[in-house]
């Protein structure tokens, strides 16, 4: 029998108002694998990774991460507010824009979830922060407060914030858009020891040679629908579909330039 | 030209004292009231529920849009004859003044709140908090910070406002300053010692206020 998938998304659908910014979305993910979502802006690509932790509710379809399973649409109910903070627990996210909290230090960054949402004793919750730290290449900032991180430390410490709640799956939003240049290597590292040590991920991202080397899988969406997906090599050197192959031509051309 | 004579307000210097208390004492009171009236005003005004929305809101335009005076003298004379039950001049004075400030302070804690990114409640989100959680840990510390100059200088103006409750016999500095100028036959010095006095009080909190947004205006 083959492995159950770590995540299973299937007839996913959102629109907002007129605008149809998902059509039918079927998804899987197998415990340990890699996708990366690519795609034009406006292809609902961030839409579809908001969706997979409800930040954005879909309008029909199923989800299911791990054991908890969610429907919605017609006869489904509305979701309390505990169902959705305890299946969000679950799922760690990384922002564009990092989200630090700022009237926190970096340690309270990371300790602040714990302890809240998971009632983890301080102590436990800082040292688990401390090792956390360690791994993303910054315990010595521990004590720091977010406004003195350059942005590629910032998102370092959120995804270690991220990573403090133990989730089994890790949702990286263009992780690496609002970054200078020379700080997007150190993230990319970062997200890329996670993979090598496990980590389910899905990640919507603009670096083309990061999604060949570290993704299992590449899906392409234009216009809230799946174009095309495969295995990374295939889809980014040798893209069947024309809009696909377009799409990629801008950053090869990019790349050459 | 008048002459002026400060020296006889001495032998009224326990006068002063009692209204200054009054006064200042009055004041810490309708502050506390009225920011617990106006975070609980101005959480219900972000709520998801329409009902308490409109409730709240239909509160903060009722007593932003009236002249505290009018206030004061609306629960002093006219709610007894509504209710049969007689405020001293003190209860009518305080639920006024606590009222009225909690409609300004609730639009200071309301647009503080949203004036935090909404990025801030996303990452509490995804992170599993529930909203009272996001409310409490993450968004209120931030939203604090920022409300903190205009509380101060709300506060400030509350101070001010209680000169008003001496028209309903509350003997704050004001009403006091009334007995001694009638008593003393020399209202310039008095009301001009009075004047002093309440600059006394919010010169250095003025001074703290403008230190407080400058520090702010210059971090984050």
């Amino acid at each position: 029998m083959a492995i159950e998938p770590k995540i299973e998304v299937s007839g996913l659908r959102k629109s907002f108002g007129p605008l149809h910014v998902l059509r039918d979305i079927n998804l899987t993910v197998e415990p340990g694998g890699v996708v990366a979502l690519i795609g034009p802006s406006g292809s609902g690509k961030s839409t579809l990774l908001r969706c997979l932790n409800l930040l954005v509710t879909p309008d029909r379809g199923s989800i299911r991460i791990g054991e908890n399973r969610f429907s919605f649409g017609p006869g489904t109910s509305p979701l309390s507010k505990y169902k959705l903070a305890g299946f969000r627990a679950n799922t760690g996210m990384v922002f564009q824009h990092f989200n630090l909290f700022p009237h926190l230090s970096v340690i309270g960054n990371i300790t602040e979830a714990p302890m809240t949402v998971r009632r983890m004793p301080k102590a436990q919750a800082e040292a688990l922060a401390m090792e956390l730290l360690t791994k993303v290449g910054l315990p010595d900032k521990a004590r720091d407060f977010p406004s003195r991180l350059s942005g590629g430390q910032k998102q370092r410490v959120a995804i270690a914030r991220a990573l403090a709640m133990q989730p089994e799956v890790m949702l990286f939003d263009e992780a690496t858009s609002a970054l200078d240049p020379e700080l997007v290597g150190e993230v990319l590292a970062v997200m890329r020891s996670l993979a090598h040590d496990g980590m389910t991920m899905v990640i919507v991202t603009h670096e083309m040679a990061f999604a060949r080397e570290v993704a299992d899988k590449v899906i392409f969406m234009r216009d809230g629908v799946i174009v095309e997906e495969g295995p990374a090599n295939l889809v980014i050197d040798e893209p069947q579909n024309p809009a696909t192959r377009a799409f990629l031509a801008h950053f090869h051309r990019k790349d050459s330039a | 030209m008048y002459a002026w004579d400060f020296q006889f307000l001495w032998n009224y210097r326990y006068l002063f004292a009692e209204g200054m208390g009054v006064t200042i004492g009055f004041t810490i009171a309708v502050v506390i009231l009225g920011i617990v009236v106006g975070l609980i005003t101005g959480l219900m005004m972000l709520s998801r529920f329409r009902l308490l929305r409109f409730v709240a809101a239909a509160y903060v335009e009722l007593f932003r849009c009236t002249p505290l005076l009018v206030q004061l003298i609306w629960f002093y004379y006219a709610l007894p004859i509504l209710s049969g039950i007689q405020l001293s001049g003190v209860s009518a004075g305080l639920i006024a003044l606590s009222l009225y400030g909690g409609a300004f302070y609730a639009e200071i804690i309301r647009g503080g709140v949203v004036s935090i990114d909404v990025g801030q409640s996303e990452a509490g989100m995804a992170l599993g908090m529930t909203p009272y959680q996001i409310m409490k840990k993450i968004v209120l510390p931030q939203a604090l910070k920022r409300m903190a100059p205009p509380m101060l200088n709300q506060s400030i103006i509350q101070l001010k406002n209680t000169s008003l409750i001496s028209i309903i016999a509350v003997p704050d500095l004001l009403y006091q300053g009334q007995i001694i100028a009638h008593d003393s036959y020399k209202p310039l010095e008095v009301y001009t010692a009075i004047a002093l006095a309440y600059l006394a009080i919010l010169f250095p909190l003025t001074a703290l206020a403008r230190y407080g947004e400058k520090k702010l205006s210059t971090r984050d």
